[in-house]
């Protein structure tokens, strides 16, 4: 992406003025010839010394032309990618005219995140992955940026300052309770509260925003993006209680029973890091990435003259994982100082699950990737700290019946690194304390909660949506069972009222 | 919800605070066991857990007890009456199991007799004979001996000086009470790590089956993180869900001792830079005053 010479903007300018005058009768040969436009991105020897957001967002000119790139397909394979169904289309088609504000409110008829989703969706495995211009040019990479566009619009709106708050039916005097405070969350709250019902919004954390907050770092998605979507809550009358745990603090069920909710939703996400179960997990030094990244971004230990939270600046850290969550704390590891960073992995590159972009970013910022490799255990001096893994090396077999190569693991193989900070980043069950403490509602073995295509749970007027239904999962994803979850407590209220 | 008001503060012994807190969510809820994460500064102060001490559900408060070790517990014990703290969220951690086991033998060690005493209590409620044993390192270290002689049938004091009551180690009184016959049913002990280590090795040769409550450090005390994690019988468990109350002789302590230290060095600045911004807080008192 740094690598080649970037058109400047006058160049862009200059293309746009030849295309504009005939934007509508552009053929497909002249728009799939317009240059793929890069994202504009902090340079990333600054970058590893803040915690700024890395990528800067599209230009004006920038966005029209990516946007001209668009063929307009009758059958639209991004919209059947998208797991909101947004217009896609009809908003790239706006943003080409140079209609912003059009483009806008197009995406908003189905996402209420677009600026968070525009920043963290993986759109090469959505929207971007059947696009025909990505397809004509065999590179994914190469489709319409149709996520970098969506945040370029989410971003003008809040720039221009005409972000406001959605429009609120006359109170209908009931209540509902939202647990927890995720994208799943969020959504629940805008899409009941618009019907008039009173809604608060229980989160066991000290500040609102689930995973957004805690987990993904500022320099990926800043928290003032975050908290203006809460902020816009607050303006609808939504009710936000802090430092309450569902569960400990209130009993589900006594939120129905004796509280006087109508409904409540349960959107606790997967909040239960899972460690590998090998010998030296438990020493000084080894981290899960949630409690690494909780450290840096919630408690903003990366700022150490102003938090009270400590957090281990090592000088040799080894990330262990290949999906966001490692990504994050990678580059965080980065941020805070280590001399080395190191992202051990089991598969290839290829079988990654953290987006595209985050993966060039991390190698861009010098982490090291160590790819068919696994630690089996982690060493430890006399004093119970870490000083180093042993690695075990790994082959792809055969394909087995899915197709897939596996990695197997290469016998004798074991080596040693030394380290002095470990991240397990492999990924997150369901948070198990509301399943716990509410024996009344069903789960399945893996401890999510189940529900149905309404997303009513077992319990009658408990539904839940989002991570502690899906597993871990995405942003975008939770936000779409919020919606369908919304959608059913507004009907179940709906009959009540008339009943 | 409500504003985790502190209605009264007391002094307990050098280091030693005890505060009322208003907290009328938390005391309808917890039971014997549970603890609390507080935190004074949403932006950037730490989370740290206290257990509590005593609470009143029709009178909406919880008591709690602490030293001052760190930075957050030396600015909770500078909050004055009818101040409020920022951030108070719980019960936490699981209840402990309170049954009639028969007669409970129950050791406090310094600051840690202030959790002991909801469980010393309720396994009185529960019928059982209760033995109390409370240790400190000198006289002045003594905290809550009034409550807990109020609930034992037995009450044994020692002090590690001599100061007050017997002098000698809290395991020393503990071994000659499981000597005894029959044997206590239960050992519950609370204190600093090294003296739940010993008592969970005094009771181990009598099989007094022993309970121990472990105070790690944590982070968001919902089971998110596993910064709180420790080694019980070989297995992973995290303290603020799976416990904090575990068996004593199957937890590792040198493991968790270990994980207890990780930020020592922090710790250690932290505490300079606030005994420094107090000194420099004093000094500018002081000018004012002159002036
Ligand atoms: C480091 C990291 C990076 C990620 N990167 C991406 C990405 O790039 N793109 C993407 O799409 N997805 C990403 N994800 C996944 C995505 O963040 C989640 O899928 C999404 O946030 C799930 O939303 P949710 O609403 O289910 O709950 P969450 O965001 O998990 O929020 C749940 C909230 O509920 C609270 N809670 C839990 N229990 C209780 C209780 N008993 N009472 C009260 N409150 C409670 C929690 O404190 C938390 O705030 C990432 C996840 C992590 C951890
Ligand atoms: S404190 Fe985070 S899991 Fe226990």
């Amino acid at each position: 992406m740094n690598d080649k010479p970037e058109p400047s903007p006058e160049d862009n300018r200059r293309l746009l003025d030849t295309l504009l005058p005939r934007k509508d009768e552009l053929k497909a040969r002249e728009r799939i010839a317009i240059p793929a436009q890069p994202m504009p991105a902090q340079p990333a020897r600054e970058r590893v010394r803040n915690m700024s957001e890395v990528a800067l967002g599209y230009a004006h000119d920038q966005a029209r032309l990516e946007a001209l790139r668009c063929l307009q397909c009758k059958n639209a394979p991004c919209v059947k990618g998208c797991p909101v169904a947004i217009d896609i289309p009809a908003f790239v088609k706006a943003i080409a005219d140079g209609d912003t504000a059009d483009a806008i409110a197009i995406i908003k008829r189905n996402s209420l995140l677009p600026a968070i989703c525009g920043r963290v969706c993986p759109q090469e495995t959505q929207c971007q992955l059947d696009c025909t211009v990505g397809k004509s040019l065999k590179d994914v990479e190469l489709s319409v940026s149709i996520g970098r566009l969506e945040r370029f619009a989410a971003d003008w709106e809040r720039e221009s300052g005409r972000m406001l708050p959605p429009e609120v039916k006359p109170e209908t005097g009931r209540k509902v309770a939202v647990i927890g405070s995720g994208p799943a969350s969020l959504t629940v709250a805008a899409d009941v509260r618009r019907e008039g019902h009173a809604v608060t919004l229980f989160e066991a954390f000290h500040k609102p925003g689930g995973v957004m907050m805690y987990g993904i770092p500022e320099f990926r998605l800043p928290k003032a993006i975050v908290q203006l979507e809460i902020d816009t809550l607050k303006a609808m009358g939504v009710r936000i209680v802090t430092d309450y745990v569902v569960g400990r603090t209130r009993k589900l069920k006594d939120l129905l029973e004796r509280d006087g909710f109508d409904a409540v939703f349960v959107g606790t996400g997967a909040g239960l890091p899972k460690f590998m179960n090998i010998e030296g997990e438990n020493l000084v030094g080894v981290f899960s990435a949630n409690e690494y990244l909780t450290r840096s971004n919630l408690m903003r230990a990366y700022d150490e003259g102003a938090a009270d939270t400590p957090i281990r600046r090592g000088r040799h850290v080894a990330v262990l994982g290949g999906g966001n969550v490692a990504m994050d704390a990678a580059r965080t590891a980065v941020r805070l100082g280590a001399d080395e960073v190191h992202l051990i992995y089991r598969r290839t590159e290829k079988e990654m699950p953290a987006r595209i972009e985050e993966v060039a970013h991390a190698k861009e910022e010098g982490i090291r990737f160590h790819l068919l490799r696994n630690v089996k255990r982690i060493l430890g001096d006399e004093t119970g700290r870490v000083v180093s893994v042993e690695c075990l090396k790994y082959e792809l077999g055969p394909p087995d019946d899915s197709g897939r190569r596996r990695p197997v693991e290469i016998p004798n193989s074991e080596y040693v690194l030394p380290m002095d900070t470990v991240v397990v980043a492999i990924g997150n069950d369901s948070n198990p304390l509301i399943p716990q403490t509410t024996p009344e509602m069903e789960t399945n073995r893996w401890g999510n909660i189940v529900v149905n295509e309404n997303n009513r749970t077992s319990m009658p007027g408990v539904y839940a949506g989002g991570d502690i239904v899906l597993g871990a999962a995405t942003v975008i994803l939770a936000m779409g069972q919020g919606r369908q979850a919304a959608a059913a407590i507004n009907e179940q209220l709906r009959e009540e009222t008339k009943s | 919800m409500s504003d985790n008001r502190i209605i009264e503060k007391r002094q307990l012994a050098d280091e030693v605070c005890e505060i009322r807190v208003e907290a009328p969510l938390i005391a309808r809820e917890r039971q014997p066991g549970q603890f609390v994460i507080l935190q004074l500064d949403g932006e950037f102060g730490e989370r740290i857990p206290l257990t509590i001490a005593d609470a009143d559900p029709d009178a909406g408060w919880i008591l709690l007890v602490f030293q001052t070790v760190g930075h957050t517990t030396h600015r909770l014990a500078a909050l004055q009456e009818g101040d409020r703290i920022a951030h108070l969220l719980g019960p936490l951690g699981t209840p402990t199991h309170i049954e009639r086991f028969g007669s409970v033998v129950c050791v406090g060690g310094g600051i840690g007799v202030a959790p002991l005493h909801p469980i010393a209590k309720a396994m009185k409620a529960a019928g059982n004979r209760v033995t109390v044993v409370v240790g400190a390192r000198t006289r002045d270290l003594i905290v809550m001996e009034e409550p807990m002689r109020a609930i034992a049938d037995e009450f044994v004091l020692c002090t590690d000086d001599g100061s007050a009551g017997r002098k000698g180690l809290v395991t020393e009184p503990l071994a000659e009470i499981c000597a005894r016959a029959p044997k206590p049913d239960l050992a519950v002990a609370i204190g600093p790590p090294i003296m739940m280590k010993f008592c969970a090795e005094t009771t181990r040769p009598f099989a007094v089956p022993t309970v121990v409550s472990l105070n790690t450090i944590m982070v968001d005390g919902t089971g998110m993180c596993g910064g709180c994690r420790v080694t019980v019988g070989g297995r992973t468990r995290f303290v603020c869900v799976d416990g904090p109350e575990f068996d004593g002789h199957q937890v590792d302590f040198d493991n968790m001792m270990q994980r207890l230290n990780a930020y020592k060095d922090h710790e250690q600045a932290a505490h300079e830079r606030c005994h420094l911004d107090e000194a420099i807080a004093r000094k500018e008192r002081d000018h004012e005053r002159q002036a």
